[in-house]
């Protein structure tokens, strides 16, 4: 099954990965164009973050491939991928100069503008919230200013007021061209902030398109976005 | 590679109580173990008695005075004596627990050495709560005993063979202060030989004379034999001391080596333990090798960031120790080399732990486990244990880098030899630890 746009930046083809005897991804075709922002979502175990750590580049797939048209990649783990001993800014200058940015002082202004911290850059990392935290590891993601920016359950952990500014950052950012593609367990988030979602389950990916699309192939419109989904689940035998 | 390494340095100073923990541990154990082999147990206190009056420590044999109070004098270098006024008093000192044991050298003793023709005894009481002090009190008593019996033995021998020489060439002598000549066999043999040639030819007097003569010629030329018998007798066995394997290192140099050898093992193992596997703790492992920089060079710049840090503890140590113990600085290259091929083999070794165990605490607990038996084992000595066994100690610390960072840095302190082999072999351990590290970060993120 293909999830396709009208001017992809980042294409996937047939992804296969295999774990021993367990196949993680079967035969998975993804692209993402400019401006988006694409949900991957399904339940625990669907090959979520194996499907972006390989558009990432961090693994490799079995059998298929991924290209993309220009520009960087910019990943976000789920996890913060920080040193909780060195300051905001300290964090923001390392990996400024190890992605070797032109400027980096000025790609650290920029990025505490956008997530807001300038206040905190000074701060080591290790205590500031796990909301902030998230935002400088965004940020980080950003620092080469990529044309695709995959974030891997990036609300996770975070509470609902640190949620909204999270997706206010993110939206911004899709709405000045970054293609964000997210992959997420909170249903109500990609129904809310996804132009499209492409549900995975057992490696397999069974719908791509826009969230209400999904609710008319499982002919519930009248139901809430999650219901929707997991009957769609139910209807394909997960 | 240089914005990680200076990322980890500034880390590492956030961490004052870990740098400070990294670095004084290490030097602790090192001085610990350092003082354990290069001092002997501390003197026992043993409890001695001298029941020899004052007056009769000086005896005369065979006419040369011999003061018995000095031939005690090696024993109180070993033990801690306290002089008591009884034998019940030096006996009731050892079942109170005051004194491990107890030393009485009975009155008798000088007038039988004297007379010479009963052996002299000295009485050993112990307390064998504590059997190894129990052990160095029994030896460190005997062999001073056996030393004082070798002196006393060569004089005895020197003095009979005084009077041998007298007998065949004649001569003086003096006992109980008065002089007498000794004629002596060979001018016996010259007086009869005159008066024979007086005597009537043929005579039965004149063939008696010759026979005396032939006799005193026979026991003159015996005797000249004696020399050398009885000097065997004074010294039955010499020892000659040949080193087959190992340099001339003394023990404090030798302890110096060992100290920096530990400290190097425990800075560098937990360092470039802990750094690589901190990356993954701190999820930035994947980060760093999406294209920021590759497996081997993060590896490259662990293995730096431990192997300087160690280098730099080692180096002040050294110069530390230098104050205490005589250096021989005209060989501070090799001191170098040796530094740097055992910090960057360690590190190897580190980094194979770190990528192996994933979490710091794991890899810190590992290092750990690891370095203290690698260190024992290194020091135990061909001997100590059966032969196959210490064929399979001998492997096991060849495989790891303490042993020939120990020999690499003993030869370079102390030109003991074998430098160059060391430092080959840690070049060797420091290819097949990094391999191994590499291989291991293939399952890293």
């Amino acid at each position: 099954m293909e999830l396709a746009t009208a001017a992809p930046v980042l294409e996937a083809s047939g992804l296969v990965k295999r774990f021993g005897e367990r196949e993680a991804l079967k035969d998975v075709s993804l692209s993402a164009g400019r401006g988006e922002l694409v949900a991957v979502i399904g339940p625990n175990g669907a090959g979520k973050t194996t499907l972006l750590s390989i558009l990432a580049g961090i693994q490799r797939a079995d059998a298929g491939s991924v290209s993309k048209s220009r520009g960087e990649v910019g990943w976000v783990p789920q996890q913060p991928a920080l040193y909780s001993k060195l300051t905001v800014q300290e964090n923001l200058a390392l990996f400024a100069r190890l992605e070797r940015v032109a400027d980096p002082a000025a790609a650290v202004d920029r990025m505490l503008d956008l997530t807001g911290l300038r206040e905190r850059s000074r701060d080591q990392l290790g205590v500031l919230s796990g909301g902030n935290r998230q935002r400088v590891n965004i940020a980080i993601g950003l620092l080469a200013e990529p044309e695709v920016l995959l974030l891997d359950e990036p609300s996770a952990a975070l509470d609902p007021r640190q949620r909204e500014r999270l997706w206010e950052f993110i939206l911004r950012l899709a709405g000045e061209g970054t293609t964000v593609v997210f992959a997420t367990h909170n249903i109500q988030e990609a129904d809310r902030y996804a132009s499209r979602v492409a549900v995975l389950a057992d490696g397999e990916l069974l719908f791509t398109g826009p969230p209400r699309e999904l609710e008319q192939v499982v002919g519930t419109s009248g139901l809430e976005f999650e219901a929707a989904f997991v009957a769609f689940l139910h209807q394909q035998g997960h | 590679m240089r914005w990680l390494l200076l990322k980890d340095l500034r880390i590492l100073g956030r961490s004052p109580l870990l740098v400070a923990l990294l670095v004084l541990y290490p030097i602790v154990i090192a001085t610990l173990i350092g003082f354990a082999i290069s001092r002997g147990p501390d003197k026992p206190r043993v409890a001695f008695y001298n029941g020899v009056p004052a007056s009769a420590n000086v005896i005369e044999l065979g006419g040369e005075r011999i003061d018995l109070s000095k031939q005690s004098q090696g024993l109180f270098h070993a033990i801690d004596p306290v002089r008591v006024k009884s034998r019940r008093e030096a006996i009731q000192k050892v079942r109170d627990g005051d004194v491990l044991g107890a030393l009485v050298i009975p009155a008798n003793i000088a007038t039988k050495l004297q007379t010479g023709l009963q052996p002299g005894s000295v009485e050993v009481y112990y307390n064998a709560e504590d059997p190894a002090k129990k052990q160095f009190v029994e030896n460190t008593i005997r062999s001073q005993v056996q030393i004082a019996n070798a002196a006393l033995t060569k004089r005895i021998a020197d003095e009979s063979l005084r009077l041998l020489s007298l007998i065949r060439d004649g001569g003086s002598y003096s006992f109980l202060g008065r002089d007498f000549q000794v004629l002596g066999l060979k001018r016996s043999e010259q007086i009869l030989r005159k008066a024979a040639r007086d005597l009537p030819r043929g005579g039965s007097v004149g063939a008696q004379v010759q026979g005396v003569i032939g006799f005193a010629r026979l026991a003159r030329d015996n005797l000249s034999f004696s020399d050398d018998v009885l000097n065997v007798v004074g010294e039955p066995i010499r020892v000659r001391s040949t080193v087959i394997n190992g340099g001339t290192t003394s023990l404090s140099s030798f302890a110096v080596a060992l100290a920096v050898a530990v400290s190097m093992m425990f800075v560098t193992l937990l360092l470039a333990a802990g750094s690589l596997a901190l990356e993954r703790e701190e999820n930035a492992f994947a980060r760093l090798v999406r294209g920021l920089v590759s497996r081997t060079g993060l590896l490259l710049e662990k293995a730096g960031l431990a192997a300087i840090c160690s280098f730099a503890v080692c180096l002040l140590m050294l110069g530390g120790l230098g104050l205490f113990v005589q250096l021989d600085w005209s060989r501070f290259p090799f001191w170098l080399a040796a530094l740097a091929a055992g910090t960057l083999s360690f590190a190897a070794l580190g980094l194979a732990i770190g990528a192996i165990t994933r979490e710091v605490r794991a890899a810190s607990l590992l290092a750990f486990m690891l370095a203290l038996p690698l260190a024992f084992l290194a020091l135990v000595p061909s001997g100590a244990v059966a032969p196959a066994l210490y064929n399979v100690i001998r492997v096991i610390s060849a495989i790891f880098p303490f042993k020939p960072a120990l020999d690499a840095l003993d030869a370079a302190l102390n030109d003991s030899g074998g430098l160059g082999v060391a430092l080959l072999h840690l070049a060797a351990l420091f290819v097949g630890f990094a391999t191994l590290s590499r291989l291991a970060l293939r399952r890293f993120a």
